[in-house]
């Protein structure tokens, strides 16, 4: 078996008045070993997907096979072998982490000790704390160990690490590597692109129900363009995108919404040391004076943006 | 392996520790009761009857002096306080409660007439009182038949209520313990959780009922001994029946329970829903007061509900010493609600 997760044509609608095409049309192939990431903003489809792999909902139309099986023939077999982290599960607050762990092992006919699953999040030293003692990354982490303690082939984590600090972020991360290390597949979504390129070795990009790219990071950074990014700003109007795009290298060329009279710039060149100094020379001729320059790599977030035309984070109030 | 991580003893022990960890539910659950029965046993205590106002009219038609005199002959039996005042100012009194009878002495005979509010106890027992004492007094020679007092318990108004309040004991019990509980494991998106692992569902509602069970046996032994202890409340009956009563209704409630939660979305909506369900039976399936005070038109309705069939099945067995043939009807009520209901749930019950 080299899929882990294979989908096809996956569609889901809500019935509501009017119905919502929360899923249209997808398809996935996971293979095993791999941590794969479904990207996305908020509603784009990602948790319903991620809900119809775990076997919560059942698809409108369309094909899923996990671990070789499907969940009309064989949902045991699968929930024997998935481990799961949903998000904003709250688990029961009076409960110790061992205890609420120790409950979790109990359905599984088979399946880790749990101070052994409390030691791969690294709990032990919470293990006879209350939940409701726990830090947001704490219980997240316990969530993840609740996940694990079925020893499960496939992990499903659905947005691990909305709205932790950036250090329980970290914690997180090297769990679900620690996970990947022993040969296991790791299925998430996330919002964080950061997130995503530091854990997935592929991802697919989701918006309005349809996956619009995938690869692995490093390919679709390079399929926008070019794996560095210019941002500018001039005080006042500068020069148009078409002017820019003839510039050395670069490859695609953003103006961004400007604000107080300036005009905000994004460039992604293929080589910044050949781009840059065309580009001062172009701007010295400019009236507006430049105002800001920065350089930096790209990221999925520019493939993102590039994409779809909008931002990652327009549907959410903050993110980390 | 399978021993020492059985779902079914795992789950059960989650919702032991859960609840003996929140003093809240501990509270409400045994404390709550035990308040209640001491309160109530307190102020509904027997006492002798000490005092039957009765009001002599003075401005009547037979006079000032004949109403001295029958306030004079009522005055033998020495529970009676007598007050002679002018009609307006007695009827007055009756209508306000602060008297229990009027009586106006008249020319035709017998030479008195009475004012009564049928409605009242005192005043039906303050009529029978100075009736009697007025006759005595006119016929000297009649016998007063000898009177012994019983001071046996049983007839309390405590040993009366001690089986209402574990009858509602349990159908707080079965409601919240498992209603509540689902209901809250469904907004914390835990029931999600554990369905997305190979838990069965089948142990997921056993437990639910086996932790009840566990819970109901300390509340239900808490209250008989407190009873036992403050008020000498005993069971007269089969101790063997009682306990299968007990269990009974309260596995009949955790139906009810579990019907009421298989779709609530909320904690409001499943507690508006309890109410809904617990309050009209806390008034009319004689946890406080016998159901039977309720016309009999409604009867057929409130005999078969299944708080009113519990209550009268733990009173059969506690108060009146009944065992097992006490158990028929009752038995077969709560059978009726407890497995109509788990069924139901179980077809509309909404996981997730």
């Amino acid at each position: 078996m080299t899929h882990a997760i294979r989908v096809r044509d996956l569609a889901k609608t809500f019935p509501g008045r009017p119905p919502v095409e929360a899923v249209r049309g997808i398809d996935l192939d996971v293979q095993v070993g791999e941590c794969f990431g479904l990207l996305g903003p908020n509603g784009a489809g990602k948790t319903t997907t991620l809900e119809i792999l775990e076997g919560l909902t059942g698809p409108t139309a369309g094909e899923v096979e996990v671990l070789g099986r499907t969940w009309r023939r064989d949902p045991d077999g699968i929930r024997e072998r998935i481990g799961i982290s949903l998000q904003e599960t709250r688990l029961a607050d009076k409960l110790t982490v061992k205890e609420t762990v120790t409950l979790f092992r109990s359905f599984y006919a088979a399946g880790l000790d749990p101070d052994e699953a409390i030691a791969l999040v690294t709990l032990q030293e919470k293990a006879r704390a209350h939940v409701v003692k726990l830090s947001g990354g704490q219980r997240q982490r316990l969530a993840v160990a609740c996940a694990l303690v079925g020893d499960p082939e496939l992990l499903f984590l659905d947005e691990p690490t909305t709205g932790l600090d950036p250090q329980s972020r970290r914690q997180l991360w090297d769990v679900v590597n620690g996970y990947k290390a022993r040969g296991r597949t790791v299925m998430l979504t996330t919002h964080y692109m950061d997130e995503a390129e530091r854990l997935c070795d592929r991802v697919a990009i989701v918006d309005h129900g349809r996956v619009i790219a995938s690869g692995t990071p490093a390919e679709l950074i390079l399929r926008v363009g070019g794996e560095h990014v210019i941002d500018f700003t001039v005080a006042g109007p500068g020069p148009g995108v078409e002017v820019l795009k003839q510039l050395p290298t670069v490859r695609t060329a953003r103006h961004e919404s400007p604000r107080d009279g300036a005009a905000a710039y994004s460039l992604s060149v293929g080589e910044p040391h050949r781009a840059l100094p065309a580009l001062l020379a172009l701007l010295q001729q400019s009236p507006a004076p430049l105002a800001g320059l920065t350089t930096r790599t790209a990221t999925l977030e520019d493939v993102f943006v590039t994409l779809t035309g909008h931002g990652l984070r327009d549907a959410e109030g903050s993110a980390s | 392996m399978t021993a020492k991580f059985s779902a079914i003893t795992q789950l059960t022990l989650a919702r032991l520790r859960e609840f003996y960890r929140e003093p809240a539910a501990v509270f409400w659950v045994y404390g709550f009761p035990l308040l209640l029965a001491v309160g109530l046993g307190v102020a509904f205590r027997d006492r002798p009857v000490e005092s039957i106002p009765i009001d002599v009219v003075t401005d009547g038609p037979a006079g000032l002096a004949k109403a001295e005199g029958y306030a004079a002959q009522l005055g033998a039996d020495p529970r009676l306080k007598l007050k002679l005042l002018d009609a307006a100012a007695a009827r007055e009194r009756l209508r306000t409660g602060k008297t229990g009878l009027v009586l106006t002495p008249t020319a035709a005979a017998p030479g008195w007439e009475f004012l009564i509010d049928p409605n009242r106890p005192d005043s039906v027992l303050a009529k029978s009182a100075a009736d009697s004492t007025l006759l005595r007094a006119a016929n000297p020679g009649l016998a007063a038949a000898p009177t012994a007092e019983s001071d046996e318990v049983g007839g309390r108004y405590i040993d009366f209520l001690l089986p209402g309040l574990i009858g509602a004991n349990l159908m707080g019990g079965g409601l919240f313990g498992v209603g509540f509980v689902i209901v809250d494991m469904r907004v914390r998106k835990l029931l999600k959780r554990f369905l997305a692992t190979p838990m069965s569902r089948r142990d997921f509602l056993l437990s639910l009922m086996l932790s009840r069970l566990l819970f109901t046996v300390a509340e239900i032994a808490v209250l008989l001994a407190a009873a036992w202890a403050l008020f000498g409340v005993s069971v007269r009956g089969n101790w063997l029946a009682l306990s299968a009563l007990v269990v009974l209704g309260g596995a009949a409630f955790a139906g009810v329970g579990l019907l009421i939660a298989s779709r609530a979305k909320t904690i409001e909506t499943v507690s508006g829903l309890m109410n809904l369900v617990m309050l009209p039976m806390y008034v009319t399936s004689g946890v406080f007061f016998p159901a039977d005070r309720f016309p009999d038109s409604v009867q057929p309705v409130l005999q078969a509900l299944p708080l009113t069939a519990l209550n009268a099945g733990l009173r059969a067995v506690i108060n009146e010493g009944a065992g097992w043939d006490a158990l028929g009807y009752p038995a077969a009520v709560l059978t009726a609600w407890g497995v109509g209901c788990f069924l139901v749930a179980l077809r509309v019950f909404r996981w997730q």
